[in-house]
């Protein structure tokens, strides 16, 4: 099982405006990913755009791998023109994941933006979809710790209304999310993580028995710093940066932390948040 | 019809004996290891390992690169565990492997590349390449490399103190690279490798700010191929010290064309990067190229450009 591999694009359809739903089936017998992994994607085999662009997961099995991109640069777009039949490159899956505790408590998950793909992989890893949603096709990976019957909470930020996705997959694991919009189309008009803090400070004489997951926009996971560090949180957050390699020998993808700089492509993309330097 | 004679990818390159003229590049290839799940290390002429210091250095602040047209930018800024760091964590590994392992070495003055030259030596590593040609720190590298003075009595001194091939990088940021080709030969340098990046910048024109926190970074990858390939072709002419190549090599056609232009051997670099298996591919078609060229050994290939 090489971890780079040729794969065929099934499926890339627009989700919403600017956001793409990529299915991929490896050519041959991959790595069984973790949520928190990644992969490097060539968008096309030229060499311009010359390096392979990071994706989080959002589902995969051994057998498909599906991503949630936003259309931001060049590479994105020509991902976006890319017709089913088509073949790709892949690295992955690449870096660490989620850290889960043994005997998990209460599990708080938190998304910003395209953040939620990750935090449902994890999501799903810890609840089982619904009967029906497996009928249908999808895949889940396996649920390690069966006595493990938490259900997790979701706070979910989005800029707007029209930009939340993945509700339906949520019904299907039984998440309610908390949701809130910058514009208040949707859910609690302002930033995730205020809705987040009044809902620590609620419940503050027992918040030591959860474990928190985040992924999305650094502003985001910034915010919740000062608050992790607070309330003393059990946090752990996913991180993003320009990558060439993925591999770990660029050096590239660096973060400042307590204990220097370390690679977000091998020791993280998930770090603990105390552990982050932010700059 | 007659039977094609066996094809010899070794060459030599003054002492140094390589099993094919195909190494990785500093800094694009870690210490190795990262790259032992994806290819037989064993079958790479020589590893350049990432530049070492005499002492940790923790590298420059994020965003440390950017892509740009069929290139790269980067100011990582030399990020490394320092000698000792790398002795204990990384030389155990790279001793096992059967190919000839090359350290990249930078210090802030001549007394630092001294001493990990001497130690080096000690240990057995089979070559070192002084590292005068980093543009992303502000102290030592390129200093030496552009000022001719300089540059002159740092090789002389290290030539001076060790035995083993010394290999110096060539930076392709001043006017004349002729001219510091023939100084390091003169100074005692074996072999000269070219090119390093090419300083460069590049502006996010929406924040109106630079795309690396250090401003400027070194440009590499196949953007910067022609410019390395017509400075191995200057230097060809210019000195006899074996030539090693490198800037943009992706395929095995853009490694002979550095051949042809003078190279005993090449390096690839942001290439690996891409794909984890291009050193291998590339080693691969320079095989199949000699084959249907009828060439025996790549040593019959160097410098035959037909200008």
């Amino acid at each position: 099982m090489s971890r780079l591999f040729k794969a065929t694009v099934k499926d890339n359809s627009p989700l919403i405006t600017d956001h793409y739903l990529l299915t991929l089936q490896p050519l041959e017998k991959i790595k069984r990913p973790s949520p928190g992994n990644f992969f490097m994607l060539s968008v096309d085999d030229s060499l311009d755009p010359l390096l392979k662009r990071p994706f989080s997961i959002y589902r995969s099995t051994a057998g498909e791998i599906q991503i949630i991109y936003r259309v931001v640069g060049k590479g994105t777009t020509i991902l976006s023109n890319r017709k089913a039949g088509d073949t790709l490159e892949v690295i992955g899956p690449l870096g660490n994941k989620f850290p889960l505790k043994k005997k998990q408590d209460n599990i708080i998950l938190i998304a910003g933006g395209l953040g939620i793909a990750p935090i449902l992989s994890l999501a799903e890893s810890v609840i089982p979809p619904a009967p029906s949603l497996l009928k249908a096709g999808i895949k889940r990976p396996r649920l390690k710790d069966k006595t493990n019957k938490m259900m997790p909470h979701l706070f979910y930020g989005a800029r707007t209304k029209k930009e939340i996705i993945c509700m339906d997959e949520l019904k299907a694991i039984g998440i309610d999310p908390v949701i809130s919009t910058d514009d208040g189309t949707f859910g609690k008009k302002g930033n995730i993580v205020n809705v987040l803090k009044k809902f620590i400070t609620r419940n503050s004489s027992n918040i030591s028995n959860y474990s928190f997951y985040a992924c999305g926009p650094e502003p985001m996971l910034k915010a919740l710093s000062p608050l992790s560090a607070k309330h003393k949180l059990n946090m752990h957050v996913a991180l993003e940066q320009n990558m060439a390699c993925g591999l770990g020998t660029c050096l590239g993808c660096v973060v400042k932390t307590t204990k220097g700089y370390k690679r977000i492509c091998k020791e993280g993309p998930v770090f603990p948040i105390e552990e982050i330097i932010w700059e | 019809m007659p039977k094609q004679n066996k094809i010899n990818l070794k060459v030599n390159l003054g002492k140094l004996t390589l099993k094919n003229p195909v190494m990785t590049a500093s800094g694009t290839f870690g210490y190795g290891k990262e790259f032992s799940e994806f290819i037989d290390l064993n079958k790479l002429g020589a590893i350049v390992v990432k530049g070492i210091s005499l002492k940790p250095m923790m590298g420059n602040p994020v965003p440390r690169i950017c892509e740009t047209p069929s290139g790269m930018l980067n100011a990582i800024g030399l990020q490394n565990p320092g000698l000792k760091g790398f002795i204990r964590q990384q030389l155990p590994f790279l001793k096992t492997l059967k190919t000839k392992i090359i350290v990249n070495i930078l210090g802030n003055s001549v007394d630092e590349y001294i001493k990990l030259a001497e130690e080096l030596e000690s240990l057995g590593i089979d070559a070192v390449e002084l590292n005068v040609s980093c543009p992303n720190v502000k102290k030592g590298g390129i200093v030496f490399g552009t000022e001719p003075k300089a540059f002159e009595e740092l090789i002389s001194a290290v030539r001076q103190r060790v035995k083993l091939p010394l290999i110096t990088k060539l930076s392709p940021n001043v006017t004349d690279i002729k001219l510091f080709a023939k100084i390091a030969e003169d100074a005692g340098s074996d072999i000269i490798s070219l090119i390093n990046t090419l300083s460069g910048m590049s502006i996010d024109v929406k924040k109106r700010r630079p795309r690396l926190a250090n401003i400027t970074g070194g440009l590499s990858g196949p953007a910067i191929k022609p410019v390395a390939v017509r400075m191995v072709w200057e230097c060809f002419r210019a000195v006899k010290v074996p030539i090693i190549g490198m800037g943009g090599i992706v395929s095995s056609e853009d490694a002979i064309e550095f051949i042809l232009a003078g190279a005993g051997a090449v390096a690839v670099g942001t290439a690996n990067f891409i794909n984890p298996k291009s050193t291998i591919d590339i080693i691969n078609g320079i095989k199949s190229y000699m084959s249907s060229n009828d060439v025996k050994s790549p040593k019959d290939l160097t410098g035959k450009v037909k200008c």
